[in-house]
């Protein structure tokens, strides 16, 4: 079985991880989510909520997007066609924050 | 397999200028114009946030560990469609359907809290029309709930297609593609679980 997707895998495609990543990378998801609430329910953490929450979040993408999407193993074209909207996002959402005096 | 794969060949198996899947390049640049679409909704909800002299306001409605409850169902349920995708492309269709159905029900477990959700803010007193945030709330996550129910459909449509026996190995890019999209909306709502619901 594994031969058929050796054989049909386009080029600079890598293989998939397996079951147990999949799992590992839950648990992980999991973990940060509980953190994020946690931080959320914590008065210290007030002053710094809004950038723990920031990373946490990318954090969260970024392993949903690399493992379950697989863009760490298909081809770079494919990163390519979804990251160059997401910084062109990010930059069109901070400069209308900007815009409007949220800074 | 090789044999089974000769024999049946895949959909996909033309050749292309870049060696790459025409269907999975399309499907990703479908999926870079949605992330400017959320983030027209995700930048109009921040623009107003505040701005309000009229509540109900973020915090007086805003059920947390309910969203947080969401948030999980919804992080499981990428966990089960890569499953499903890893089943189908082991030609294990037992598996496939196990997890797409179990993929589908956490979505439909999703879009129930969300129901539940928008009555109980309906019966606070926040409705569309009533101020910026309602506005701006309901229209983003509106869109995200449709976008799950989409996926759900998607989802349903496939685990038929399996229980038909039309799911071979050889079509699991069909099972990739509903996967890219469902992950897709489960990364749109971890943005908004932390830009609507944490930082208020």
């Amino acid at each position: 079985m594994s031969e058929h997707h050796e054989s049909t895998r386009s080029p600079g495609e890598h293989a998939h991880p397996g079951a147990k990543e999949y799992l590992g990378i839950a648990v992980v998801l999991t973990v940060i989510t509980a953190v994020e609430v946690a931080v959320y329910y914590v008065p210290a953490m007030r002053p710094m909520l809004v950038p723990v929450l920031l990373v946490l979040s990318a954090v969260k993408f970024s392993l949903v997007a690399m493992f379950y999407m697989h863009l760490k193993f298909d081809h770079r074209l494919f990163s390519w066609l979804f990251v160059v909207p997401m910084i062109l996002m990010s930059l069109i959402v901070i400069g209308l924050l900007r815009l409007f005096g949220h800074w | 397999m090789a044999v089974a794969a000769l024999s049946h060949p895949a959909p996909e198996a033309h050749p292309t200028s870049t060696g790459l899947n025409s269907r999975k390049m399309l499907f990703w640049a479908f999926l870079g114009s949605e992330c400017m679409f959320f983030g027209s909704l995700i930048s109009t909800y921040l623009i107003y946030r505040g701005r309000d002299s009229a509540g109900p306001h973020p915090h007086e409605v805003l059920n947390i560990p309910f969203t947080s409850f969401s948030a999980f169902v919804l992080l499981m349920s990428s966990l089960t469609m890569v499953l499903a995708l890893a089943a189908v492309q082991h030609g294990n269709l037992r598996g496939t359907k196990i997890w797409l159905a179990a993929t589908a029900l956490l979505g439909m477990t999703f879009i129930a809290g969300q129901c539940y959700e928008f009555t109980h803010f309906f019966y606070d007193g926040l409705k569309l029309q009533s101020n910026l945030f309602g506005c701006t709330f309901f229209v983003l996550t509106g869109f995200h709930g449709t976008h799950v129910t989409v996926g759900v459909i998607w989802l349903w449509s496939l685990f038929m297609m399996a229980v038909r026996g039309k799911l071979p190995v050889e079509r699991a890019l069909d099972v990739e593609i509903a996967g890219l999209y469902w992950h897709f909306v489960d990364v749109v709502w971890i943005a908004i679980f932390t830009l609507v619901y944490l930082i208020q």
